[in-house]
């Protein structure tokens, strides 16, 4: 589908679909990206981005970040803010993989000293960060156990020594997104979930040993104050989610509800992956309650992978992690609904926000960021393609119009499908060898449909989303090892 | 012999849309479940009979009824770390909606035997549909990888 002929330019990087465009839209659709990547985006996102502008309860616009692309239901890349009391929740705005999202982790090593090991570290992380189809990992607790884990989040991570204290305040949320409600769960979903913890899952999920060179650092206060502040200094960088377990919860609450939605709700929406209920509802509060389980579990999740990367890092240099300085940079969401605070037309509000392939970028000064931040806005990481390398944002004040959002990573431009049928998964090790970057992986037509050209080009993202006001870059970071899931 | 079914390249860009088909009902859902055993699989015939599954599954209409079906197979590739190949299948109608009887068989995964392509998430309701053509049955499935 080509660009809506009725899309108003507001500026040089927003996009805007009047509520004339379609029937039964709300509010209207922004779209955020340069006019280059505005007309470069697929089919799809234009029908998704203002079939979510017409679900009920809708405040302010129905916004797609500039990595968008199709997804089912709402775009990847799609934000939606809902009035709690009058408006709805829809699973399909969170996605399957609830509170996939990124971890950012550094070392005081540089590039040099790193790159005699980076085979063995690669190597050895690939061994204890089990990846791919339906792995287990090495964490073993009850299923009993495992639904007070996911109430309690990462604060159990830790208290079991998978980590630091200060791991926590660096994590969204804290690590535990608070009114989780594991009896809301089924047993379905703790039978997929609570083998899987520690475990990076397939598609796009990876783990990447980057490097911070010099030349790449935007701003060079902001990038100290995150930690980077060494030439070509060492840094981990993970993709992940909440695994079986979350894929279930959501599997479990759309099939409710689509049967309340059309029964009991009298909802009508333009696509069943659009399937809602009130948010005061039973089903929305017992979806809202499952929900955060499942994003408690990722933060878990990915504690206690980053507790596995600090083991090996530490066997590898023969030093402890504290010593190699591998305090966590920060945790980010990009697959959640929140219950947040807002300044909204001319006053505070409390708004539930849908973030889908968004992460949520808070300005300096903005509460529920950790004292360490305050100054500098929230670090946002945006995970590129394996190849081309991946960046390091902070939140800025400008965000306001996207309830403080900003794009998640690259977006892909290519259909898993057609990248198999042009990229041969060894080929491509190779080539990405000779150029410095070691990858393992856990399947070679996997490794294929990640390919860099089937992902949109990060720099055009990113700097779209500080044109536009969402973000700003601080560092480019580039990949030398990969554990590609 | 081909599949009966093809992935489809023009919808879904980050995940594994296909189309299944058969003669009867019957044979879509076979199609369809062994699509997506070869979304996680490279070649299902890898996958031998050892362990067997039972699913009694209803559904008020015919795609969310393959919905129920499909689930099960990402269901057990998680909880019991079985791939499932269903080898048997009855479909009729009951009250106003659809009732399903399948057989199951495989075994649990092992990379060394089984070439792994990518672990899927979930069956969305993304397009999903089950219709009659002039030549049978025909299922459209996008999943989550």
């Amino acid at each position: 589908m080509p660009v809506p002929s009725d899309i108003i330019r507001i500026s040089d990087t927003v996009w805007e679909i009047p509520v004339s465009h379609k029937a039964g839209m709300l509010v209207p659709a922004r779209i955020f990206a340069t006019e280059a990547l505005l007309s470069a985006f697929d089919d799809g996102v234009f029908e998704q981005i203002t079939n979510v502008a017409t679900l009920t309860g809708i405040v302010g616009h129905a916004c797609c970040m500039p990595d968008g692309h199709w997804g089912y239901g709402f775009p990847i890349g799609g934000l939606a803010a809902m009035d709690p009391v009058h408006g709805v929740i829809s699973p399909g705005g969170i996605g399957f993989d609830i509170n996939c999202g990124m971890r950012l982790c550094l070392t005081n090593l540089t590039y040099e000293e790193v790159r005699p090991r980076l085979r063995s570290l690669v190597d050895r992380i690939a061994g204890r960060v089990p990846a791919g189809v339906g792995v287990e990992g090495t964490v073993r607790i009850s299923r009993d156990e495992f639904r007070h884990v996911v109430e309690q989040g990462s604060r159990w991570a830790v208290k079991s020594g998978f980590g630091w204290k200060e791991d926590l305040e660096r994590t969204e949320e804290g690590g535990c997104l608070a009114g989780a409600d594991a009896s809301r769960v089924s047993e379905k979903a703790v039978d997929r979930g609570y083998r899987q913890i520690g475990t990076l899952g397939s598609g796009n999920h990876y783990l990447e040993i980057q490097v911070a060179k010099a030349e790449n650092v935007f701003d060079q206060d902001t990038a100290r104050d995150f930690g980077i502040v060494l030439p070509d200094q060492v840094v981990v960088m993970f993709h992940c989610g909440s695994r079986g377990f979350g894929h279930q919860v959501a599997t479990d609450y759309l099939r409710i509800f689509v049967a309340a939605m059309h029964g009991k709700y009298r909802i009508h929406v333009p696509d069943r992956e659009l399937a809602c209920a009130p948010f005061r509802s039973p089903e929305g509060q017992d979806y809202f309650a499952a929900m955060k389980c499942a994003v408690n579990m990722s933060f878990v999740n990915r504690q206690v992978i980053l507790h596995r990367i600090r083991e090996v890092f530490s066997e590898v240099f023969g030093r402890d992690p504290k010593d190699l300085g591998m305090r966590q940079v920060y945790d980010v969401s990009h697959n959640t609904a929140k219950i947040e605070r807002h300044d909204f037309e001319g006053k505070p509000r409390e708004l539930l926000v849908h973030r889908k392939g968004a992460t949520r970028a808070f300005g300096p000064g903005m509460p529920g960021l950790p004292d360490v931040y305050r100054k500098t806005g929230q670090p946002v990481i945006l995970g590129g393609s394996m190849e081309t390398g991946s960046y390091l944002l902070a939140g800025v004040d400008s965000a306001a119009s996207t309830f403080f959002t900003t794009a998640h990573g690259s977006g892909r431009a290519m259909s898993r499908t057609a990248a198999r049928k042009r990229f041969r998964g060894r080929q491509l090790q190779e080539q990405m060898e000779e150029r410095g970057i070691y990858v393992r992986t856990a399947s070679w037509s996997g490794l294929a449909e990640e390919a860099g050209p089937a992902y949109k080009n990060v720099d055009d993202v990113v700097e779209a989303t500080e044109r536009a006001g969402l973000s700003r870059r601080v560092v480019r970071l580039l990949p030398v090892g990969n554990v590609k899931g | 012999m081909t599949a009966p079914y093809r992935y489809l390249e023009e919808i879904a860009t980050a995940d594994v849309a296909f189309e299944a088909w058969g003669a009867t009902m019957e044979e879509a859902f076979l199609a369809a479940a062994d699509a997506t055993l070869n979304t996680m699989v490279e070649d299902i015939r890898t996958v031998s009979p050892r362990e067997h599954r039972v699913f009694s599954l209803s559904a008020d209409s015919l795609d969310l009824l393959l919905f129920e079906l499909l689930q099960e197979l990402v269901y057990h590739k998680d909880a019991d770390r079985l791939l499932l190949r269903v080898r048997d299948l009855r479909i009729e109608e009951a009250g106003s909606g659809y009732r399903l009887r399948a057989e199951a068989s495989g075994e649990t995964i092992d990379p060394g035997k089984h070439p792994l392509l990518a672990d899927v998430k979930a069956v969305t309701l993304h397009r999903l549909s089950v219709e009659k053509t002039p030549s049978g049955w025909r299922a459209v499935v996008v999943l989550d990888v």
